[in-house]
């Protein structure tokens, strides 16, 4: 490979938008050419740079309201229905919401609504994407953050009855960020957090009385994406806004991992 | 420097046409489109910024942008809203950037000051950490396709392919866009290290 290719091969390696066989030739240029490999190094600092600082921008809530105002409200001006008879779980939830932001309140506003219809799969992926909402607010993502799988298992221990899988799959471009507790379905459940690109991926793991595997099912939600598969005992859910391509390859990888695990 | 003043009116009427339209008042369809796409507000938002670099136009690129998604929501076939999004995004950008006497072609590629290149950058040279209005400064310098391009990656966190697909451009197209951004940016970055520098 030439400096030439290997100079612009270098940000697809940087992004993970290389295939193994290419990604191996760019490194082994890398290795034996000083100058692409400062190249390499130098966009690697600017890339952490950028995805250490706050580089997005936050909508005002004046044009927050004056879109909102655009969408045609949901069940014209009815009362919403007192939230009487909902688990205590569901009513955690909603505060939790109440403290956030206005989008939150607006999600709020669309879970009370899913609601009404809760038979339990749909509760367990409404709850999926509300403990993944949640979890994307400032401080709430991780409860022991750490990219090594021997640190974040551990903590599980004594918190959840089982002991969920932790795998490592940063070399396939999908960084362990930590785990913390959340609930679903009013349940504890364990959530392994990793991080793709700048997307954040929710992998939630909690014990099922169904011993048999389970065959993966995609579904979305809300815009977000959710692979579902039971394996061992455990039920996983993966949900993020990553393509629906890459979090099936996301829930093969870690079910491959599991089963190989043991 | 920009417009401001003239084009928000018409923008106004634009809103109002949007909510009289006939097709965006059934509730559920209504329901699933603030679920789905209003989550993604401050990524658009954070896009249009980028693109448009002002405020003002920024946020009457926004609202035009989700009128035109509501209106146009029955055609979202994607389990990924945020490029669909996005691509709309930059429609309005563009056209927001003809209406106010801007050509609007894409720059040449090759049409990038001498400045922004740094065929000797020194390999030993370290990129510190920077605060993020900084960062932000440099990244808004950049020229259109570049800033695009780096933004949708690096910030909206997109994939080389959704890229492509809102850029209108080949994938090869938007690696070397990317690799042409990121070396005016590290450019940038050095030269804004050398003044902090001189200045101890």
């Amino acid at each position: 490979m030439t400096c030439d290719e290997a100079t612009v091969l270098l940000h697809a390696l940087l992004d993970g938008e290389l295939d193994a066989g290419h990604a191996r030739e760019v490194e082994a240029h890398v290795a034996t050419c000083p100058r692409c490999a400062a190249d390499l190094r130098q966009f690697r600092q600017m890339r952490q740079a950028m995805s250490g600082a706050a580089l997005g921008f936050a909508a005002s809530p004046a044009l927050r309201s004056r879109i909102d105002a655009a969408i045609p409200a949901p069940a014209v001006s009815t009362p919403r229905p007192a939230p009487v008879a909902t688990a205590p779980s569901r009513r955690l939830l909603l505060k939790g919401f109440a403290l956030g932001t206005a989008l939150s309140a607006a999600a709020a506003a669309g879970v009370v609504v899913l609601m009404q219809r809760a038979d339990q799969e749909q509760q367990i992926l409404d709850d999926a994407v509300s403990a993944h909402l949640r979890s994307l607010q400032a401080g709430h993502l991780t409860d022991v953050p750490s990219s090594d799988q021997h640190t974040v298992k551990p903590w599980f221990n004594g918190r959840l009855a089982v002991a969920p899988p932790v795998v490592d799959l940063a070399a396939q471009g999908f960084t362990l960020l930590g785990g913390r507790l959340d609930y679903i379905d009013g349940k504890p459940v364990a959530a392994i957090v990793y991080r793709r690109r700048a997307h954040i991926i929710n992998l939630f793991v909690a014990q099922t009385a169904d011993l048999e595997r389970g065959a993966a099912r995609h579904a979305t939600a809300q815009g977000f994406n959710i692979r579902r598969w039971t394996e061992q005992g455990l039920r996983f859910i993966a949900i993020s806004d990553i393509s629906a391509d890459e979090l099936q390859e996301f829930g093969a990888k870690i079910e491959v991992a599991v089963r190989a695990g043991g | 420097m920009m417009l401001a003043g003239r084009r928000r009116p018409a923008a106004a009427r634009d809103v109002q046409c949007g909510t009289m339209a006939g097709e965006t008042d059934d509730p559920e369809r209504a329901r699933r489109f603030r679920d789905a796409a209003l989550p993604h507000l401050d990524e658009v938002y954070t896009l249009a910024r980028y693109l448009l670099r002002n405020t003002a136009d920024a946020e009457d690129a926004v609202q035009e942008c989700y009128l035109r998604a509501l209106k146009h929501f029955d055609t979202f076939r994607g389990t990924a809203i945020r490029p669909w999004l996005f691509a709309i995004l930059r429609n309005v950008c563009k056209t927001a950037f003809m209406r106010r006497g801007f050509s609007g072609e894409e720059p040449a590629e090759d049409a990038v000051p001498v400045w922004c290149e740094t065929p000797e950058t020194p390999e030993a040279q370290v990129l510190r950490s920077r605060d993020a209005q900084s960062i932000r400064d440099m990244v808004s310098a950049l020229p259109d396709a570049f800033r695009e391009a780096i933004v949708l990656r690096e910030i909206n966190g997109l994939s080389y392919r959704e890229i492509a697909e809102i850029v209108g451009a080949p994938v090869g197209t938007v690696m070397s866009r990317l690799a042409r951004a990121r070396s005016m940016l590290r450019a940038a970055w050095l030269a804004a290290e050398e003044g902090h520098d001189d200045l101890r």
